[in-house]
C-alpha cells in the first residue's frame, strides 16, 4: 500500500466520474431493478418458455420435442374449451365497468354515513378470492346450499348450475363479477372524486342534465380511469385461475376449464412440465398482445 | 484484512458444511396432518433413543408440495430417507436408478413377518427398494340403520343383491351410494373394485401400465356394470361439485346409505352416527374371480443419492420392527404391514386386517397404478360418464389417445 499513487488515481477516478455522472447515474439507479426484473420476469419468461419445447415429468432427462408440444395442444379440445371459457369470461368482465360506474355513480353523494355504505359496498373486493369461492360454491351447492333452499320457497323448482357442464362456467364467473364490480367502483370513485364540481355546475348551467350530462361530461373525464379499468377486466379474466381452482376444479369434465387452471392441472398434477409450459406460454403471448394494445393506446394518447 | 475476512469466509462455510459430514440422518416425510406428524414425531424420537450417536433432522412437508418436490430431492441434493408410496409410484423412481437396493434388510425373519403382498410392492425385478410401514383398506362403509330401514338383511354379497339393495333404499326414499367427484378420485375407487371383480387383478395390473386398450371389449364390460347402477339411480346426483369430505354429509344425515372410501374416512364419523356405520368389502361381480383389494400402502425409502445410507438402512430396520409399526400404526389408525404387530383396538381396522390378510392381491388405488398423467385424464371421463353414460364411447376415445401417448404403443 503506497501512498504516492493513490491521490492522482482518487484525483483521476473522481474527474471521470465527474465528467460522466450525468450518463451514469439512472443507470446505477436502474440497475438494481432492472436485475432484479431481469432475474425474477424475464428469466422465468425465457426458461418456461424454453421448457415447452421439452416433454418432461421432472425426473427422467428433458427430451427435446420442438413444437410437438404446440402441435398437440391445438389440436386438444380441452384447449379449445379453455379458450373458450376465457373468451367467456372476458366479455361478462366487460361488464364489471358499466356495473362499477353504475355504484360509483350512486355512491358519490354527500349523505350522512355514505362512507360506511362504500365501505359495504368494497368489501367484496378486498375479501380474498378463494373465500369468494368458498361463499359462491356453498351458496349454489345443490344438496347443501342456501339457493336450494330458498328457491322452493319461491314455487321454483331447485338447481345444480355446477353440476351442469353448461351453466357451471357462468356461475363461476358470476362469482368473479362481484369483486371484479367492487374494484371498478373504487376506481370511479377516486375518478369522480377528481371531477370538479365547477365543471359540472357550468355544463348544469348549459341545460345538460341526466344521461346527456353524464355522457358529455363526466364520461370524457373518466376516460383515462375507463382505460385502467377496462384494461384490469381483461387481464383478470385471462388470468382467472383460483375461483376455478375453489369452485369447480375445471370440472364436470373439463367444462368449467380456463388456461390458467390447465397450465396448473398439466404442469402439477400429470406432471407434464413441457405440455403446462406450451400451455403458460400461449397464455402468455394471448395476455402480451392485450397488455401491449393497451400500452400502445396509452402511448399513442400521451404523444396526443 | 483480506486475510481475515476470508477465514472467516472459509470458517463460515465449514460450519455450514461440518454438521452434515458426521452422523446427520435427514429424513424428508410428507406427514402433515396432526395424527401422522405425532406419529412420526414419537417413532423418530424413539429411533434417537436408541441411537444417540446419530443427530436425526426430520423434516416435515405439506402432502402436496411433497409430491412436486421429491422429484427435486432424488435428482438433485439428497436427503437420507424419504416417505413415499409403495407400488407403481415407487417403481417409476427405481426404474431410472433412483432409490437405493435394500435387499439386505429383508432378511428371511423379517420377511416371514412382513405381509407377502407388502414385500411384492417393494421388489422389482427382485430386488427390495422400500420398507412399507402401513396400508389401510377401501370398501363400503354403510349405514346399518339405513339399510335396516329399506329392508335390506344383510349387505350384498353379489351384484345381484348389490341392485336389489339399491332399489329398495331407492323406494325408501335414500340414495344408495354416496360420492363427490370434485376431486375426480372417488370415481376410480369404482372403476378400481368393477375391473378387480370383473377381470381380475392381473388384467387390471396390465391395464394400469398402458399394455391394454380402453376401447377393450373386456373394459367396455366394467363400464356396462356400473351403467347398470347409474340407471337404476342408485348414486347421489349432483356429486361434481362436491369433493368426498362434503358428500359425507349425505350420509350422515341420512340421505345416502353406503360410500365406497378409504378407512380415513372413520375418523370423520360423527359420535351419534359412529355406532350406527360399518364396514363391508365389495361385492362379488363374476363368481369364480379371486379376491382382490385395492389397499394403498405407504414406505419409507433410501435415495441413490444419499450421504448417509448407513444410518438410513439402520432407520428403515427400526421402522419394518413390529414393535414400531405396532406404535406408528395405532396413532395413524392404519394397519400395520408387519403381521406381528397388533393391529389398533377398533373394529373397522379389525374388519380391514381381516380381508387384506386374505387377499389373493393387493393394487394401490387407480391413481398411485396409472401415470398421474393419464390418471387425470381418465377420472374426468369416469366422471363425465357417471354424469351422462351415453357418452361413453367418446370417454374411452380420449381415454384411449391419452394411453398411447403416455404409454408410447
Amino acid at each position: 500500500m503506497a501512498d504516492a499513487p493513490m491521490p492522482r488515481t482518487r484525483a483521476g477516478l473522481s474527474a471521470w466520474w465527474w465528467r460522466h455522472q450525468r450518463a451514469l447515474t439512472p443507470l446505477i439507479l436502474l440497475a438494481p431493478g432492472v436485475l432484479l426484473f431481469a432475474l425474477f420476469v424475464l428469466y422465468p419468461i425465457a426458461e418456461s418458455i424454453r421448457l415447452s419445447l421439452y416433454d418432461w415429468d421432472g425426473v427422467a432427462p428433458k427430451v427435446w420435442v420442438g413444437l410437438a408440444n404446440f402441435t398437440e395442444l391445438f389440436g386438444d379440445p380441452v384447449f379449445y374449451t379453455a379458450l373458450a371459457n376465457n373468451l367467456c369470461w372476458l366479455a361478462i368482465f366487460l361488464l364489471a365497468p358499466v356495473f362499477g360506474l353504475g355504484l360509483a355513480l350512486f355512491l358519490n353523494q354527500n349523505v350522512r354515513g355514505i362512507r360506511a355504505i362504500r365501505a359495504l359496498f368494497l368489501m367484496p373486493f378486498v375479501i380474498s378470492q378463494v373465500v369468494i369461492g368458498l361463499i359462491f360454491a356453498w351458496f349454489l351447492n345443490a344438496d347443501f346450499g342456501l339457493l336450494n333452499d330458498l328457491l322452493p320457497r319461491l314455487g321454483l323448482s331447485p338447481v345444480a348450475p355446477l353440476d351442469s357442464g353448461r351453466w357451471a362456467i357462468f356461475a363461476v364467473i358470476l362469482a368473479g363479477l362481484w369483486p371484479q364490480t367492487a374494484y371498478c367502483m373504487v376506481l370511479y370513485l377516486t375518478g369522480l372524486t377528481g371531477l370538479r364540481p365547477e365543471l359540472i355546475d357550468s355544463a348544469r348551467m348549459d341545460g345538460a342534465k341526466g344521461m346527456n350530462l353524464l355522457w358529455h361530461v363526466v364520461l370524457p373525464h373518466l376516460r383515462p380511469v375507463t382505460f385502467i379499468v377496462a384494461m384490469v377486466c381483461v387481464v383478470s379474466a385471462l388470468r382467472s385461475f383460483d375461483l376455478v381452482m375453489i369452485m369447480t376444479a375445471g370440472g364436470p369434465y373439463n367444462s368449467t376449464m380456463v388456461l390458467g387452471y390447465y397450465m396448473y392441472e398439466q404442469t402439477f398434477l400429470s406432471l407434464r412440465y413441457g405440455y403446462g409450459a406450451a400451455i403458460a406460454t400461449v397464455l402468455f403471448a394471448l395476455m402480451g398482445t392485450c397488455v401491449g394494445f393497451f400500452l400502445w393506446q396509452l402511448l399513442r394518447r400521451e404523444q396526443a | 484484512m483480506r486475510g481475515v475476512g476470508g477465514l472467516a469466509a472459509l470458517g463460515l462455510a465449514l460450519a455450514l458444511l461440518g454438521p452434515a459430514s458426521a452422523r446427520t440422518l435427514v429424513i424428508n416425510a410428507n406427514t402433515s396432518d396432526p395424527a401422522p406428524r405425532a406419529a412420526w414425531t414419537a417413532a423418530v424420537a424413539g429411533f434417537q433413543r436408541e441411537n444417540p450417536d446419530i443427530e436425526v433432522k426430520f423434516n416435515v412437508y405439506d402432502h402436496e408440495s411433497y409430491k412436486r418436490s421429491i422429484r427435486n430431492w432424488l435428482t438433485g441434493g439428497s436427503p437420507d430417507v424419504v416417505f413415499w408410496f409403495a407400488g407403481n409410484r415407487m417403481r417409476g423412481f427405481v426404474e431410472r436408478g433412483l432409490l437405493a437396493d435394500i435387499s439386505p434388510l429383508f432378511t428371511p425373519e423379517v420377511r416371514a413377518a412382513l405381509h407377502r403382498p407388502a414385500i411384492d410392492l417393494v421388489t422389482v425385478a427382485g430386488r427390495q427398494y422400500g420398507a412399507p410401514y402401513s396400508y389401510y383398506q377401501i370398501g363400503f362403509y354403510f349405514r346399518r340403520d339405513l339399510l335396516d330401514r329399506a329392508g335390506v338383511a344383510a349387505f350384498p354379497r353379489d351384484w345381484v343383491e348389490l341392485l336389489e339393495a339399491c332399489r329398495k333404499l331407492k323406494i325408501a326414499s335414500i340414495d344408495a351410494f354416496a360420492i363427490g367427484s370434485k376431486d375426480l378420485w372417488p370415481t376410480a375407487a369404482w372403476f378400481d373394485y368393477l375391473n378387480l371383480r370383473i377381470n381380475g387383478h392381473a388384467f387390471h395390473m396390465d391395464l394400469m401400465r398402458g399394455a391394454i386398450r380402453y376401447t377393450d371389449e373386456r373394459v367396455r364390460a366394467v363400464f356396462a356394470r356400473w351403467r347398470e347402477l347409474l340407471d337404476a339411480g342408485c348414486f347421489t346426483r349432483n356429486h361434481a361439485s362436491v369433493s368426498w369430505q362434503e358428500s359425507q354429509a349425505l350420509l350422515y344425515q341420512d340421505r345416502a346409505a353406503m360410500m365406497l372410501i378409504g378407512n380415513y374416512i372413520v375418523a370423520n364419523f360423527p359420535a351419534d352416527i359412529r355406532e350406527k356405520m360399518d364396514f363391508a368389502p365389495f361385492p362379488v361381480v363374476k363368481p369364480g374371480v379371486g379376491r382382490y383389494e385395492d389397499a394403498p400402502m405407504n414406505s419409507l425409502h433410501i435415495p441413490a443419492g444419499a450421504r448417509n445410507k448407513d444410518d438410513a438402512r439402520r432407520f428403515l430396520a427400526y421402522v419394518l420392527r413390529a414393535d414400531t409399526q405396532e406404535a406408528i400404526n395405532r396413532a395413524l389408525l392404519l394397519l400395520p404391514v408387519n403381521l406381528k404387530a397388533a393391529t389398533a383396538d377398533d373394529r373397522f381396522l379389525k374388519k380391514g386386517q381381516a380381508l387384506l390378510t386374505q387377499a389373493d392381491a393387493l393394487a394401490q388405488f387407480f391413481d398411485r397404478d396409472t401415470s398421474e398423467d393419464l390418471a387425470t385424464i381418465a377420472m374426468k371421463g369416469f366422471q363425465e360418464f357417471m354424469i351422462d353414460p351415453q357418452r361413453l364411447d367418446t370417454v374411452l376415445a380420449t381415454i384411449e389417445r391419452a394411453r398411447r401417448r403416455v404409454y408410447k404403443h
